[in-house]
């Protein structure tokens, strides 16, 4: 068993790597791999190449990682505290509050200073105190309520509250402003430049460091919880940890690239399926290998087209019928 | 040796000041090396007295020690290290086989990591041996049957190596054959292990059977313990479990239907046959006593009535039937 699972992680590590060179690579303009390595080791690189790579495709390919990556340990966590194969990182209301934020930004944008608008900051700033305000709420119940089932329809309502808040504003909104959210909502990784990064990479890294950091309670949370209780866990800090570091993955990287839909939902069945395992120590590193590659083989297929398809679309496109494929098999 | 006790527990549920309380002052002990059976009918309270000894619920006063201890001063972990539990949850983890199962109950003792030591491994397979389902160690949960998965939780408390062990209602859903083989290997893992192991059942005549001691809870006069076979003695069980309906039947400890009595008959003869001849006497509602007019002798394959031969219950029952017509028309 632990050599097939040292087998498909290290797989799983050259196809991501590949993927995430290919990515490095595809685009309007290709760039040959050679290129690549000459650019990163600064041998005698093309300066345009090394400005569309350094700039633009590198920033989107590990923005692609990244989420991808987060939203599936954040799905992952989300399906293990409320024991449903169908629950993802957004489940709890923290996308519709980043959404809701984003709206508010841009289609009551008259109220806002033009220089905070105008700036890319705005947007983000604005769906983080979206998403954090849900979160706080959420977390703010999951204190008061004594099984996760509750939290988890406090958590849709919320999302609901928000989602119906949107509405309203975009009845009140010209249609210009709409278009703008809308398009918000398809979703982009490339609006990552190196300044956000450096804001992203670490609410990433904390959310996942979290999430290892939880993986021996994630496994006795399998059990259920007052199992979970029995094997000394202490399940309101638990759940309330827990909360916390999806958020984190979820609300941040809602913040920057849009709600992405199905990454999160899908890669914890796909990690589940590969390595036939229930631990969470295997399948927390699994999640971050698969859904890396999986954005990034999103990203590689928006650039097929002459004209760039948004991210949504795609792993939509991807994860619908992994979707309907674990329904059916579960039946 | 008293390894858990409660000094004037009251149980029940409280919210928004309303408190609904479901059993007070109780004062219970639990030995090392006891398999204790916890019954009482529908709503006396079992599970919120489980519930609330295992610290998954709140005691609305008095205290629960265990070895001395009070359990509310204690953290969950320590308690995990103390009691292991058994509940009516079920349990589904996809892609869990029963080592995986039974190696939770090592949880308490690895560090964050949860890496599985020498030790934890031993006790694992310890405690697979000790229900008999080693051979399906490498299976997925989901392969099991319901017999088979209670016995895969029993094992993972056992390999929590804890004093005490609670079950809640441990033969549920299972069929009679595994619903003896659990109880049976539970009175000797309390004796062999020298753990206190406190389980809730609906199973009465078993309990009576297997059990060391048994905690008989009422709805209304709080809870009685003892050997099961003093409480026979005492009436104990007619009084929990009073009814019209049915009535406890010490000389079976099963429960008997009180059915309508339209006859009576007297009954003499082979014993094996005796016995369910008495059965569909009663369910007929026919009262045997010493000297009626009517006398059934059971003999080695019949029956013998006024000195017809008689081959089936069916039949029996039909001219019985006649019989007591017959006897009792000229007093209308």
């Amino acid at each position: 068993m632990k050599s097939r699972h040292f087998v498909i992680f290290l797989t799983l590590s050259f196809l991501t790597l590949g993927l995430f060179l290919a990515d490095l690579a595809w685009g309007s303009i290709p760039v040959s791999i050679r290129e690549i390595f000459s650019v990163f080791f600064g041998k005698g690189a093309d300066a345009i190449n090394s400005e569309i790579l350094l700039n633009f495709r590198l920033p989107k390919a590990i923005t692609a990682i990244l989420a991808g990556a987060s939203l599936s340990v954040a799905g992952l966590m989300m399906q293990t505290l409320f024991r449903n194969p169908l629950a993802d990182p957004f489940i709890l209301g923290v996308s519709s509050g980043a959404s809701l934020g984003v709206a508010i930004v841009m289609m009551a944008a008259t109220l806002l200073p033009v220089a905070f608008i105008s700036s890319g900051w705005a947007l983000i700033v604005a769906a983080i105190i979206g998403a954090s305000i849900v979160l706080l709420l959420v977390v703010g119940v999951s204190f008061k309520v004594n099984n996760a089932i509750t939290l988890l329809i406090v958590g849709i309502m919320f999302g609901s509250i928000a989602g119906s808040l949107v509405s309203v504003l975009q009845n009140f909104s010209n249609p210009d402003a709409i278009k703008l959210f809308v398009m918000w909502t398809f979703g982009s990784l490339s609006a990552v430049t190196w300044n956000y990064m450096q804001v992203l990479l670490p609410v990433v890294l904390i959310g996942i460091g979290m999430a290892f950091f939880l993986q021996k309670r994630l496994d006795g949370l399998l059990l259920g919880e007052n199992y979970a209780r029995g094997l000394g866990i202490s399940i309101q800090q638990t759940r309330f940890l827990i909360v916390i570091a999806s958020g984190l993955l979820a609300g941040g990287i809602t913040a920057f690239t849009g709600p992405i839909a199905f990454v999160g939902v899908a890669i914890p069945h796909i990690a589940r399926g590969l390595f036939r395992t229930s631990s969470h120590k295997i399948l927390l590193p699994a999640t971050v290998l698969c859904g890396a590659s999986l954005l990034l083989i999103c990203d590689i297929i928006t650039q097929i087209p002459t004209y760039t398809l948004p991210i949504n679309t795609v792993s939509a496109l991807f994860g619908a019928p992994i979707i309907i494929w674990i329904i059916l098999k579960r039946k | 040796m008293s390894i858990l006790s409660t000094q004037n527990l009251t149980i029940g549920y409280s919210k928004k000041g309303k408190t609904d309380v479901v059993q007070s002052e109780l004062n219970l002990e639990l030995r090392a090396g006891e398999l204790v059976c916890l019954i009482g009918p529908n709503g006396s309270g079992k599970s919120t007295l489980l519930r609330t000894l295992v610290g998954l619920q709140k005691s609305l006063s008095g205290k629960t020690a265990i070895d001395g201890k009070n359990i509310a001063g204690i953290s969950q972990h320590e308690k995990a290290l103390l009691i292991s539990l058994v509940l009516t949850d079920r349990v589904d983890v996809e892609n869990a086989t029963v080592k995986d199962i039974v190696s939770f109950g090592r949880h308490p003792y690895s560090n964050w990591w949860g890496n599985s030591t020498e030790e934890d491994d031993k006790y694992v397979s310890e405690a697979l041996e000790m229900v008999h389902i080693q051979k399906k160690a490498n299976h997925y949960l989901n392969e099991l049957s319901d017999g088979e998965r209670q016995r895969v939780m029993i094992a993972k408390a056992l390999a929590q190596d804890t004093p005490i062990i609670m079950l809640d209602e441990p033969t549920a859903h299972l069929d009679l054959p595994n619903r003896v083989e659990i109880m049976l290997l539970l009175h000797k893992l309390a004796h062999k292990t020298q753990k206190a192991i406190l389980l809730s059942t609906h199973e009465l005549d078993l309990a009576l059977q297997a059990a060391d001691r048994i905690w008989l809870m009422a709805t209304d006069t709080g809870v009685e313990c003892g050997v099961p076979e003093d409480m026979v003695f005492n009436g104990s069980f007619n009084r929990t479990f009073e009814s019209r309906s049915y009535f406890f039947n010490a000389d079976n400890g099963n429960f008997s239907m009180n059915y309508p009595m339209t006859g009576k008959v007297s009954v003499s003869g082979n014993k094996t046959r005796l016995y369910w001849t008495l059965r569909a006497l009663a369910r007929a509602g026919f009262e045997v006593v010493e000297n009626a007019d009517v006398r059934i002798l059971v003999t080695e394959n019949g029956w013998q009535i006024e000195n017809k031969t008689i081959s089936s219950v069916e039949d029996l029952l039909l001219e019985l039937t006649h019989l007591v017509m017959i006897y009792t028309t000229p007093d209308i």
